[in-house]
């Protein structure tokens, strides 16, 4: 066009300029439309639902535990409290250096390695506002100690907290049960709503089984939190400011149990040293007055909160004080059973009071070589089922068996409670085995083994091969013996009491179906039989009945656990302890009327007779008020 | 609408040149465009008392800053456009040099080399800002517009390279912005449109290639603002915390300091790059939209500005620094209200922060030189 250098044309340029702002501004509005039309519906069309979700933000329902109830024992005793606890807590926020926070507390004795790296387990896992537990269980020269020395240490400070406590320890562990923190499997079960605020819950025993009685109902109370979860005060001059709602929660009710507090101590110290368990009953109502099992543990570490290394020794025990043997051990009842068996035989007719047997010590079917024995190898001569009682004969015993039948054994040992639970109040407890034809058939797999064998019953009646009892059955069983049949369900708790009103709830007994004995000169002579068992001139366990103020019963029982050949004889003092004989008695006192029935096992104990027979007649001395008689 | 709304300033201005107007005429600043930053300013400072949950301290800390970042945009306004040109490659190889020494020796910063400590910590991208459009201004300020497409490529690469060196800081939100911001000069410049729409379709294979490059963080940021409902916790906490905040503030707010959101630490990032949120919910949506009227009001004088400036450097250079205040704004509330991803890009001039304050100023100083020298200079 020219041929000077061309020349801008600042006209043009400035026109396409503002062509391009013109152009850049219209874009400019219409992301800036995309941004009103965004804040409109945010704020506008969906205003009440974002508004919904910033209340639920910031509104939390925090639970308040209700304090757990209290148990007692039959006359009122205290058995299981609550007890404020001293522990020291740390505060990460508050604290600026944790290292050296714990190093200093360290140096003056208030915390160990151990707690160190406890702490630094479970620091980092909650908010930093949150407390961290340092030390359970500061006693008092630690509270003093670190009272003096607290200005030096912000964000740690000592806090009582409420801890289960049985001041009773090991007595009542197997009776009352333990709480524990609450576990993974345990939240499968409880409800979250109701636990939101516990850390504890009842893990065994009466804690375990009246669970639901025992924790009481949670408060809860709406605070206002922010985004970690710690609590705000809406108004920062008003502590109480954050609370905008509140419910207190209402304690759980308190238990008076059926034990008698005296009965339970003097089992336990008679067990002392042995492993075993000893129960005593109300015969008029199914009280438990007394239930222990040895050796016990102290269930306190329970509730404090135990190391692992602590709860495996406990686990790993061989003496298992966590086995509750009071419901849960299986022991072949061995003679105890035969009062039972005499009136079966009597009901049936299977045999009757005048039917004498010679007792040659040993017994043999017919057509068989194979020597069923006596416990006593020189044999008792002549007897009648009131010998073969108090002397404990087996081979009468062998004799009408055949004549009874597994069937209608079954049908009477059923009757007086064994071979199914209890129905006890706390949970846990098996059911033992009485054997029968049908049980056999459905025990095994093998068509050979279904086969019910005459032998089988031979030894089913002394209480042996496939029989099992629980010692809660057996006192059970002898509760039942002493009431003539009549029968009650076996429990521990007596009455619920609401702790706000005082108001308490008795728990009523429940009676069950008679056992179907329908003489009363049978029970007569069978009770009769079972006196001379302790206060006769040849009871096995005169011994133990000797100058008694009242009238008692008993029958001892002696359970194999090693097996003896045929042609052997031992002395069971020369037997490894483990492969002796489990000792078993049941008696019951006084004879008219009675009040105590009690069951008595003392693992490889030897003989019923002179090593649980002294029990339980001490047992029935403290319940009926006699202290100097014993022999 | 916004051209003829300062245009009444203008000419209330035009007819006096004693007292107040004179006074700002020879400080070289522009009374509306002074006066829209510095209600904006008070706006800030208004919100951010709230958003410190009124942290005394911390907010005169920012006073001091924004005192700071006014001096520095009287300062800049006294330089003449014309030496500013002059000046522009300098700047630019001097930014590139300290770009180059972050990433050789740049101390970490939040995970990222940003930062370069010369007595105050400092991030040279924060130069690159007004680097970038002010070095694509100056190699177009003598050649005839529109520009070829030889001269386009040149200018790519002064634009790409300094957005290179910023991205793999890592920190893309800058990079991009930087990157925006020399791209506006080039469209100002009169780049033809059917070129840039070519671009655009061009840019759907670009973003799958910057998807490769983008960090693990990033891309969660981008899948995050996909479905913040996904991960409520982690990373679309943020999002969401932010339109409770806003929507739950309805029209007129909760009142200022009572947003629950924000005072009970709901609301993540508050006082910097989500301060927005707080005064959504504060002061409801008539707040934000006064606060947006007043944007409106900066840009809009800005873009005036530069229709009025005599020559295309001094033009490009004010459009550009206008319009990538408006992508700032833009992007970080688009961003707080979840229509695009977290990129890190605080609210200009009222995020608690001072370096890009600073550099925000400095911009508005250029557009105030711009005006104020204009009559002065031949042309």
């Amino acid at each position: 066009m020219s041929l000077i250098a061309p020349i801008k044309d600042h006209h043009s340029e400035r026109q396409l300029f503002v062509a391009r702002v013109a152009l850049s501004s219209v874009v400019s509005v219409i992301l800036l439309g995309f941004v009103v039309a965004r804040l409109i519906q945010l704020q506008i069309v969906e205003h009440e639902q974002f508004s919904e979700r910033s209340q639920g933000n910031r509104i939390r329902i925090e639970a308040l535990a209700p304090t757990r109830g209290l148990i007692f024992d039959r006359k009122g005793r205290i058995l299981v409290e609550n007890v404020p606890t001293y522990q020291l807590e740390l505060i990460p926020e508050q604290v600026a250096d944790i290292d050296d926070t714990l190093e200093r507390l360290a140096k003056l004795g208030l915390i160990d390695q151990q707690d160190i790296s406890r702490f630094i387990d479970v620091s980092d896992q909650g908010p930093r506002f949150k407390p961290v537990t340092l030390r359970f269980r500061l006693s008092d020269e630690e509270i003093a100690n670190f009272a003096v020395h607290r200005p030096r240490f912000p964000g740690v400070d000592f806090q009582p907290r409420l801890v289960r406590h049985y001041p009773h320890a090991a007595n009542t562990a197997h009776a009352v049960g333990y709480v524990g923190a609450i576990s993974v499997n345990d939240l499968k079960r409880l409800d979250p709503v109701a636990y939101a605020g516990t850390a504890h819950t009842g893990k065994t025993g009466i804690e375990f089984s009246q669970e639901k009685y025992l924790h009481g109902d949670p408060g809860h109370r709406q605070i206002v939190t922010n985004a970690r979860g710690r609590q705000v005060s809406v108004d920062p001059r008003d502590a109480a400011g954050s609370i905008l709602d509140a419910e207190a929660p209402s304690p759980g009710s308190n238990l008076y149990l059926t034990i008698d507090l005296d009965l339970q101590v003097l089992a336990t110290e008679l067990l002392a040293g042995r492993r075993g368990s000893i129960i005593a009953i109300d015969p008029q109502n199914g009280e438990i007055l007394a239930l222990v099992s040895a050796p016990s543990f102290d269930p306190n570490g329970f509730a404090l909160g135990m190391t692992s290394s602590e709860f495996r020794v406990l686990q790993s025990d061989v003496n298992q004080p966590l086995f509750n043997r009071a419901v849960r051990g299986t022991y072949p009842p061995g003679s105890v059973i035969k009062p039972i068996l005499s009136l079966a035989a009597l009901q049936t007719g299977a045999t009757n009071l005048t039917r004498r047997t010679f007792c040659r010590g040993y017994y043999t079917l017919p057509g068989s070589t194979h020597r069923y024995r006596d416990w006593r190898p020189e044999g008792h001569g002549e007897v009648d089922l009131h010998d073969a009682i108090t002397q404990s004969c087996d081979v009468y015993f062998y004799e009408i068996s055949r004549d009874i039948g597994i069937d209608r054994m079954h049908d009477y040992l059923t009757q007086f409670g064994l071979g199914r639970p209890t129905g006890v109040d706390v949970t846990g407890e098996l059911p033992g085995l009485v054997p029968s034809r049908a049980w056999k058939r459905g025990a095994f797999r093998e068509r050979a083994d279904q086969v019910w064998f005459p032998g089988e019953t031979v030894i089913a009646a002394i209480g042996q091969g496939y029989m099992l009892a629980t010692p809660l059955q057996l006192a059970n069983a002898a509760a039942a013996l002493s009431t003539h049949g009549k029968r009650f369900t076996p429990h521990l708790v007596a009455s619920i009491e609401n702790p706000l009103t005082g108001e308490r709830t008795v728990i009523q007994p429940r009676r069950l179906d008679d056992v179907k004995v329908d003489n009363a000169f049978y029970w007569e002579n069978v009770i009769g039989a079972m006196h001379d068992v302790l206060q006769g001139p040849k009871g096995t366990a005169r011994a133990a009945g000797a100058n008694a103020p009242y009238e008692m019963a008993g029958k001892s029982g002696t359970a194999q656990v090693f097996t003896v050949g045929q042609e052997e004889s031992f002395e069971q003092e020369d037997l490894d302890e483990r492969l002796r004989d489990h000792a078993l008695f049941i008696a019951f006192a006084p004879l008219q009327q009675p009040r105590i029935a009690v069951a008595v096992i003392v693992e490889n104990g030897s003989s019923g007779s002179r090593i649980a027979a002294p029990m339980a007649r001490a047992m029935m001395d403290r319940y009926l008020g006699v202290e100097d008689s014993a022999p | 609408m916004r051209l003829s709304d300062t245009q009444w300033l203008i000419d209330g201005r035009g007819t006096g040149s004693g007292g107040l107007s004179g006074v700002f005429r020879r400080l070289n600043l522009d009374a509306p465009l002074l006066g829209g930053l510095l209600l904006i300013c008070g706006f800030g400072l208004f919100v951010l008392y709230s958003a410190v949950s009124e942290d005394i301290d911390l907010w005169l800390q920012q006073v001091v800053r924004l005192g700071v970042a006014v001096v520095v945009m009287l300062v800049v306004a006294q330089f003449p456009p014309d030496l500013m040109r002059r000046w522009t490659p300098w700047a630019f190889l001097f930014g590139l040099g300290l770009l180059s020494l972050v990433l050789i020796l740049g101390e970490v910063g939040q995970g990222a080399q940003r930062w370069l400590d010369v007595g105050i910590r400092f991030q040279p991208s924060e130069i690159m800002k007004l680097a970038v459009p002010m070095m694509a201004a100056w190699y177009l300020h003598d050649r005839q517009l529109p520009p070829t497409a030889g001269q386009l490529l040149i200018i790519a690469i002064l634009i790409a390279v300094p957005s290179y060196m910023i991205a793999v800081q890592p920190d893309l939100g800058t990079s991009l912005l930087i990157a925006a911001s020399g791209v506006i000069v080039i469209v100002l410049a009169g780049m033809s449109i059917r070129l840039m729409l070519s671009l655009l379709v061009l840019s759907v294979p670009g973003a799958l290639v910057l998807w490769q490059f983008m960090q693990d963080y990033q891309r969660q940021r981008v899948m995050t603002l996909l479905n913040p409902d996904s991960d409520p916790l982690g990373a679309g906490y943020n999002i969401i915390q932010s339109k409770i905040a806003i929507g739950s503030g309805g029209l007129f707010g909760k009142g200022w300091t009572n947003g629950s959101q924000a005072q009970l630490e709901f609301l993540p990032e508050r006082n910097t790059d989500f301060i927005f949120a707080v005064m959504g919910e504060e002061l409801g949506l008539l707040g934000v939209l006064s606060l947006l009227v007043l944007y409106v009001f900066v840009v809009g004088r800005g873009l005036y500005i530069a229709t009025q400036a005599p020559d295309s450097f001094s033009r490009l250079l004010a459009g550009s620094i206008s319009l990538t205040f408006f992508v700032y704004v833009f992007v970080n509330i688009a961003m707080v209200t979840g229509l695009v991803p977290v990129v890190g890009i605080p609210l200009p001039l009222v995020s608690f922060g001072g370096t890009s304050m600073v550099t925000l100023m400095a911009g508005f100083g250029i557009l105030m030189s711009i005006h104020s020298h204009r009559k002065l200079l031949p042309h």
